[in-house]
């Protein structure tokens, strides 16, 4: 399978990224310009973490309308494998590819430590390879990373299980200590309505090897790379 | 014709203001005691060449719905001035 990595101006795990999907066996990784409007026949595609567009206005917020963006959706519209790390699921809100928006962090801090997340879904395309309740321990590193969303959209996201990933402690209990950005429900991933779009704050691309402190992310990677329409 | 449009966009009433609440905090502490209620926002000023004012008013508008504004969390209010 091919995974095209979007680079815009101002992303900074676009590398990490190419390293972590390069990684998994039979998987072959190409970066794709946001100039650009050609997805190359990719079958996933990563929007990766960093600070598009110098994230002015509001993260993600210049990046939708970057041309390749709109190839992007045309392919999620089409059933295309998206997923939006850190920055990345920053632009798949603001795209309207998800529901919902991210804010400051309720500290109005920079964010950069380790969280542990709960696997909430283990039945979408994406995390076909992890197991329900799975926990993983893996960095964040933000200042918008506060998941919100009315209520009634709430609701619907809880109650069809598009929650996918959550911040918990050691013992896998959603407490306010654990959620390092005062995110909706401990809200750290969610998924569209379709099941082939996918956002999460967290960065498994920055857990793949134990000299980076986890290899979490690592099955996080190789399960996406799983998704089969 | 040129005229200015002053776009104020804030966070919708239903949504917290972190920001806001600490500065509110602080005038707080500064003895601002009544100041009850501090809200963040930012302003643009956009300078628009259009027919009429309605037009630039027009303009603005689609500018802050388009970008200038997150629907999900924000509104936003237009004034043109000549």
């Amino acid at each position: 399978m091919k995974v095209g990595i979007v680079i815009f101006p101002g992303s900074n795990c676009d590398y990490d990224a190419y390293q972590a999907f390069k990684m998994i066996d039979g998987v072959e990784v190409e970066y794709l310009w946001h100039g650009s409007d050609d997805l190359r026949s990719v079958d996933t595609v990563v929007l990766p973490g960093g600070f598009a567009h110098g994230d002015y206005l509001r993260a993600g917020s210049i990046a939708r309308f970057s041309p390749i963006m709109k190839r992007v959706i045309e392919f999620s519209d089409s059933g295309g494998f998206v997923i939006g790390i850190c920055n990345g699921f920053q632009v798949l809100l603001e795209s309207g590819l998800l529901p919902g928006a991210l804010m400051k962090n309720s500290n109005l801090r920079f964010v950069c430590r380790d969280v542990i997340l709960r696997v909430e879904n283990a039945n979408t395309a994406f995390t076909s390879g992890l197991k329900q309740g799975q926990l993983f321990k893996m960095p964040v590193a933000h200042g918008e990373g506060n998941y919100y969303a009315d209520t009634m959209t709430l609701s619907k996201l809880e109650s069809e299980d598009r929650v996918v990933f959550r911040y918990v402690d050691r013992g896998g209990v959603v407490t306010a200590e654990a959620n390092p950005n005062g995110s909706i429900n401990g809200i750290a991933g969610i998924i569209n309505e379709k099941g082939n779009v996918l956002g999460m704050m967290p960065h498994p691309e920055r857990a793949i090897e134990q000299i980076l402190g986890s290899i979490d992310g690592g099955h996080i990677v190789r399960s996406v790379c799983m998704a089969k329409s | 014709m040129k005229f200015q449009a002053k776009v104020t966009v804030s966070l919708k009433e239903s949504v917290l203001d972190p920001q806001g609440q600490t500065i509110g905090n602080a005038l707080l502490d500064l003895g601002f005691e009544n100041i009850l209620k501090v809200k963040t926002g930012k302003i643009f000023t956009l300078e628009i060449d259009a027919e009429t004012e309605s037009d630039a008013a027009r303009t603005a508008s689609e500018a802050a719905s388009k970008l200038l504004a997150n629907p999900v969390i924000e509104q936003y209010k237009v004034e043109v001035v000549p």
